[in-house]
């Protein structure tokens, strides 16, 4: 092909040894056509893998790391609770339940809310406010999570402790969950800056997801009179389920692994309390707090360890999520 | 029947007024964010700022020009590192490989890397290049920061390159040309200025990020053009500093914070100005 195009702009007034010159010419164009092909072909190809390779070299290298810590204390690291450099004791469970219960109130908070957001930005607000509302939500996502920590341990903590945990204390102590005293970090103040750190992950995703319920069975809901509300609870939310459980699996997902706002706000302390308003730890919060401090090799290596544990949890939330959101994404038909 | 209805609208109207309620705590949670940072950003920045090093611990003045030019220094390098490697895995995953196994595997792979915790690279990276090197380098944040953006640009270089019509493809091809120059004076300029917002927000996203540089380029209170020696950071001076005891600090990081979320707020909306530029 490319060989008949640059013999016709040869032309025909060019004598017989020049043409011949420019037809090995574009024989040699197109090989090197062919060349530039298998190579460029190889070099994407290559990259594609490398991004598997890397998946496979980060297990490898957090198991490798981490084997003097796993050979030492077993599956009891799991679930002992002693974190003790000094004897070199390593028990993973304080950093494990603070990872879990700061996800679990992050969720509990941003859920309810995320679901509001994408309800109103789809089904309620005026075209013209879509736009900048949809826009202001999701930038809360592009701040880097170091600001949201520094905030709330500079003006949010100072804020829980003088207004909103001494109310939960008087009215709500009688649960042994709001106990203690109002000190402004804690569980329940980490769990509170994630849930804000995931509403714009959570909420983007389900206005998309919202966006696919066709729109032919939310008006055969307005036909037959139901209000705004019975065709979302009825018709918008059981249709976009999966997506939606999709989306909360992946904020999850984001609210586990985060490190920078739970490591100013939790307190850290290698403790298990009830009560969500004592300072407790999470796996990212120790890991960012005594990483650079581990100067013995178990200690490091029970860090590693628990970075083992986290890599671990969030790939496999992160997987049911896509699994989940996927499967939706199909049903709504793609190009 | 009345009752009825009156109890259905009665609900109706709860559930809307609590989804407005829903956006309007967004918003507030942004708008105060962004006052704090601003108002106490800005108290602290002056000209000693941007050029001076941070004085000793205690003392008065001080700047973070050293950590200014680490933060630069650390995100070109990971952009450096990170955007050809994603663009190329992208370019397969839109090119050649689309439905095949591999294709799959790498989408699934880059999309769960894409949500993985930035502190686990940060260990990882210390495990393979702090350690066995000896020592903490600004070379070792950026291999962290390419890992974290890897993945981003993949995706995005995938998303934008799939907008180009198959039809225009197939006329460069038609012509003579090969695959490769295809791909690359056709297909990439097609899918340029989609690829660049990728690239800007994936830039703006690593350059605000801490935890994987806290093992990796570690910190630095002096001026360091050594790139295999430990390098101050934005993030991580703010971390440090915001930790500490003196009030001076704090300031500084108050001006750290505004400088960094300034430039990822406006990347941000630079980059949704020029989205939305296309589309309409």
């Amino acid at each position: 092909m490319s060989e008949n195009l640059n013999e016709k702009n040869g032309g025909p007034g060019i004598p017989a040894s020049e043409a011949n010159g420019y037809v090995s010419l574009s024989a040699r164009r197109q090989s090197s056509g062919k060349l530039g092909d298998a190579v460029f072909k190889g070099v994407s190809y290559a990259f594609a893998l490398s991004v598997i390779v890397l998946m496979a070299l980060l297990f490898i290298v957090l198991v490798k790391e981490s084997w003097l810590s796993i050979k030492a204390f077993g599956f009891s690291f799991i679930y002992t609770s002693v974190w003790d450099p000094v004897a070199q004791e390593f028990g993973a469970l304080p950093s494990i339940y603070g990872t879990l219960v700061s996800s679990i109130i992050a969720i509990v908070i941003a859920v309810p809310i995320s679901l509001g957001i994408a309800i109103f930005l789809t089904e309620m607000a005026p075209k013209r406010l879509k736009g900048p509302i949809g826009t202001a939500i999701e930038l809360l996502a592009s701040i880097p999570s170091i600001i949201y920590g520094m905030w709330g341990l500079f003006v949010f903590a100072p804020f829980l402790s003088e207004y909103v945990e001494p109310f939960l204390i008087d009215y709500l102590g009688f649960i042994p969950l709001f106990t203690g005293a109002p000190l402004g970090i804690g569980m329940l103040p980490a769990g509170f800056i994630l849930a804000i750190m995931i509403i714009p992950f959570i909420s983007s995703v389900s206005r998309d997801i919202f966006q696919m319920v066709p729109s032919i069975l939310k008006e055969s809901g307005y036909g037959v009179g139901a209000t705004k509300w019975e065709v979302i609870r009825k018709i918008v939310l059981p249709y976009a389920r999966s997506g939606v459980i999709g989306a909360v699996i992946l904020g999850l997902g984001r609210a586990l692994g985060e490190t920078m706002a739970v490591t100013f706000l939790i307190g850290n302390a290698q403790e298990i309390k009830l009560s969500l308003l004592e300072p407790a730890t999470s796996i990212s919060a120790t890991l960012a707090n005594e990483f650079t401090e581990a100067v013995e090799d178990l200690y490091l290596s029970s860090l590693v360890e628990l970075g083992l544990i986290l890599f671990i949890i969030t790939f496999i939330v992160l997987a049911l999520a896509k699994l989940l959101i996927s499967r939706f994404s199909y049903k709504g038909g793609q190009l | 029947m009345g009752l009825h209805y009156q109890r259905r609208k009665l609900a109706n109207y709860i559930a809307l007024g609590v989804s407005v309620g829903s956006a309007v705590f967004g918003i507030v949670f942004l708008f105060w964010i962004l006052k704090d940072v601003f108002t106490f950003g800005f108290a602290a920045i002056n000209l000693d700022f941007f050029t001076q090093v941070p004085a000793p611990p205690g003392e008065a003045g001080g700047g973070m020009a050293n950590a200014i030019l680490g933060t630069l220094t650390i995100t070109v390098l990971a952009t450096a590192f990170g955007v050809p490697a994603g663009i190329l895995a992208g370019t397969y995953l839109s090119e050649y490989g689309r439905k095949s196994k591999t294709a799959f595997v790498v989408r699934f792979v880059s999309d769960i890397l894409v949500s993985a915790p930035s502190i686990v690279i940060g260990v990882f990276v210390y495990a393979i290049m702090v350690k066995p090197f000896g020592g903490f380098s600004a070379l070792a944040g950026a291999v962290a920061l390419a890992i974290i953006m890897l993945p981003v640009v993949v995706r995005t270089a995938e998303e934008m390159l799939k907008l180009v019509p198959d039809a225009t493809r197939e006329a460069a091809l038609a012509l003579g040309a090969p695959h490769w120059k295809v791909t690359v004076s056709v297909v990439y300029r097609g899918a340029l200025r989609g690829i660049v917002t990728g690239i800007m927000l994936a830039v703006a996203r690593v350059s605000g990020e801490t935890a994987p540089l806290l093992f990796t380029s570690f910190n630095n209170s002096f001026w360091n053009f050594n790139l295999t020696e430990p390098t101050a950071t934005l993030t991580v001076t703010i971390f440090n500093y915001a930790m500490g005891p003196y009030e001076d600090w704090h300031q500084m990081a108050w001006g750290a914070a505004l400088l960094i979320t300034a430039m990822v707020l406006l990347v941000t909306i630079i980059s949704r100005i020029i989205v939305r530029g296309r589309a309409g």
